[in-house]
């Protein structure tokens, strides 16, 4: 099993790797457009800015490598943000993947960015997860609509969607790999995904 | 729903958790990772790692541990100490760390909270506060260089006015450490944290007092913040995060049950 995570010079790298591995995997961090297309798994990080990140990945020239992939991918919080078409946050358009759009959290009043641990609820059938009501780490302010792509929601004011998919590509709005043994059990789901 | 966050919170010193009672007299703990994977497995919800040395020392000491914790556990941490530059945040967050912490040195150049803010995202910077409540002039100090007895001293700013000046430099997190309260617990400072969570649109977090399970809920409930550090408590054993989460739980503060023992991956 060749697990890539791409090199998106985000600061969250480190953890999704040693996430992975603690699940007994070893990883390759790398922005070789080859390496990444060869691989069985690939991972998507991001944390930081939607426009600072995609500028990196066209600099990098991974934007149509990204596009072609057939394997399972998996995008973690921005890197979920940047499978959409479009994102507020610089008003940048994405890799167009998932054809949703990335907003702004709507100010209720709560606090924000949504910072902390919150549950999610299935929407659709939901490969990764296996079980409900469990808690996530979240940390974002900005968020993908619900839509026909949504696999799950949650809710911090308003409703958005914490999960989404089409065909191979995979989104999680949330931290896998600092979401305790669900976030574990959810890697886990993904890095053994068969696909039909 | 969001959940409110309990955690634990280790103050480090040449590699070894420490705790002293209002910032003096530190008495050793135990080691770092350990001491970290306990808690993580032990239901906290995020841990905190205060290098208490470092700021007042001027110098870097080697954080290696950082990378070590962020290997071993599967739950959000942050580094506070001595992180002064765009360099040391970048080691910091290189090496595993969710977020980073800084206290005295955006006192000294608040410009860096920017700086920092603009570079890696809103979401891992957090500021640290350590207010003083002033009995004369009834008012709250921001104090820096707090982790040395000696070089502790009162900053120009009154605690509101910080946070206020913090949180538009595009800080993500507050954590208020209510040093009046630190080490002795006697309960958070409901009041100060009731009036700060007003000024406060991003995360509060209440830091110092917490002495028994009810001043957890006392802060959730009352003050509203969104999650609560304590370090003594939990150290010594005088009661558990699950104590505190069970307690939660029936007083209904929406918490994050503490999940059972996974069967082998």
């Amino acid at each position: 099993m060749k697990v890539v995570i791409v090199d998106t010079e985000c600061a969250n790298l480190t953890s999704v790797r040693f996430a992975v591995e603690r699940l007994g995997y070893s990883v390759l961090i790398t922005d070789d457009a080859d390496q990444i297309k060869a691989a069985d798994r690939v991972i998507l990080p991001g944390v930081g800015t939607a426009a600072a990140a995609m500028r990196n990945l066209q600099r990098k020239q991974l934007v149509e490598p990204l596009r072609q992939l057939t394997q399972p991918v998996l995008g973690i919080c921005l890197g979920m943000q940047l499978l959409t078409s479009h994102s507020e946050e610089g008003d940048v358009d994405c890799l167009n993947l998932i054809p949703a759009k990335t907003k702004r959290l709507r100010d209720t009043g709560l606090p924000l960015p949504h910072m902390g641990w919150n549950t999610l609820q299935p929407t659709a059938e939901n490969p990764l997860i296996n079980d409900t009501g469990n808690y996530c780490y979240f940390v974002h302010s900005f968020a993908v609509a619900v839509d026909e792509y949504t696999i799950s929601s949650s809710e911090y004011g308003e409703r958005f969607a914490s999960m989404i998919r089409h065909n191979n590509y995979f989104g999680a709005q949330f931290h896998p790999e600092r979401s305790g043994k669900f976030g574990e059990a959810l890697l886990k789901r993904f890095l053994e995904l068969e696909l039909c | 729903m969001l959940a409110k966050r309990v955690i634990p919170c280790l103050d480090v010193r040449d590699g070894q958790v420490v705790k002293g009672v209002k910032f003096r007299n530190h008495e050793i703990i135990g080691d770092i990772e350990p001491l970290a994977k306990r808690y993580a497995e032990s239901g906290a919800d995020e841990l905190v790692f205060y290098d208490i040395t470092a700021s007042a020392d001027g110098r870097t000491v080697d954080k290696s541990w950082v990378e070590r914790v962020a290997r071993e556990i599967n739950i959000p941490f942050t580094v506070a100490g001595g992180i002064r530059s765009v360099e040391h945040a970048q080691t910091m967050l290189s090496m595993g760390a969710d977020k980073i912490s800084i206290n005295s040195p955006a006192l000294l150049n608040p410009d860096l909270i920017n700086t920092l803010v603009e570079e890696f995202g809103q979401q891992c910077i957090v500021i640290g506060i350590d207010s003083f409540y002033n009995e004369q002039s009834d008012q709250y100090e921001v104090h820096q260089f707090t982790g040395d007895e000696s070089k502790s001293r009162k900053s120009a700013w009154q605690t509101k006015d910080w946070l206020q000046e913090v949180i538009a430099r595009g800080a993500g997190e507050i954590v208020l450490n209510c040093m009046n309260q630190d080490g002795v617990r006697k309960g958070y400072d409901i009041a100060q944290l009731s009036a700060l969570r007003e000024y406060c649109s991003v995360p509060l977090i209440a830091s110092g007092g917490a002495g028994e399970i009810q001043h957890f809920i006392d802060a959730f409930q009352q003050a509203k913040v969104d999650g609560a550090l304590a370090a003594s408590v939990f150290h010594k054993n005088i009661f558990s995060i699950a104590d505190v989460k069970t307690a939660m739980a029936a007083n209904n503060v929406v918490v994050r049950a503490i999940e059972a023992p996974q069967e082998t991956l």
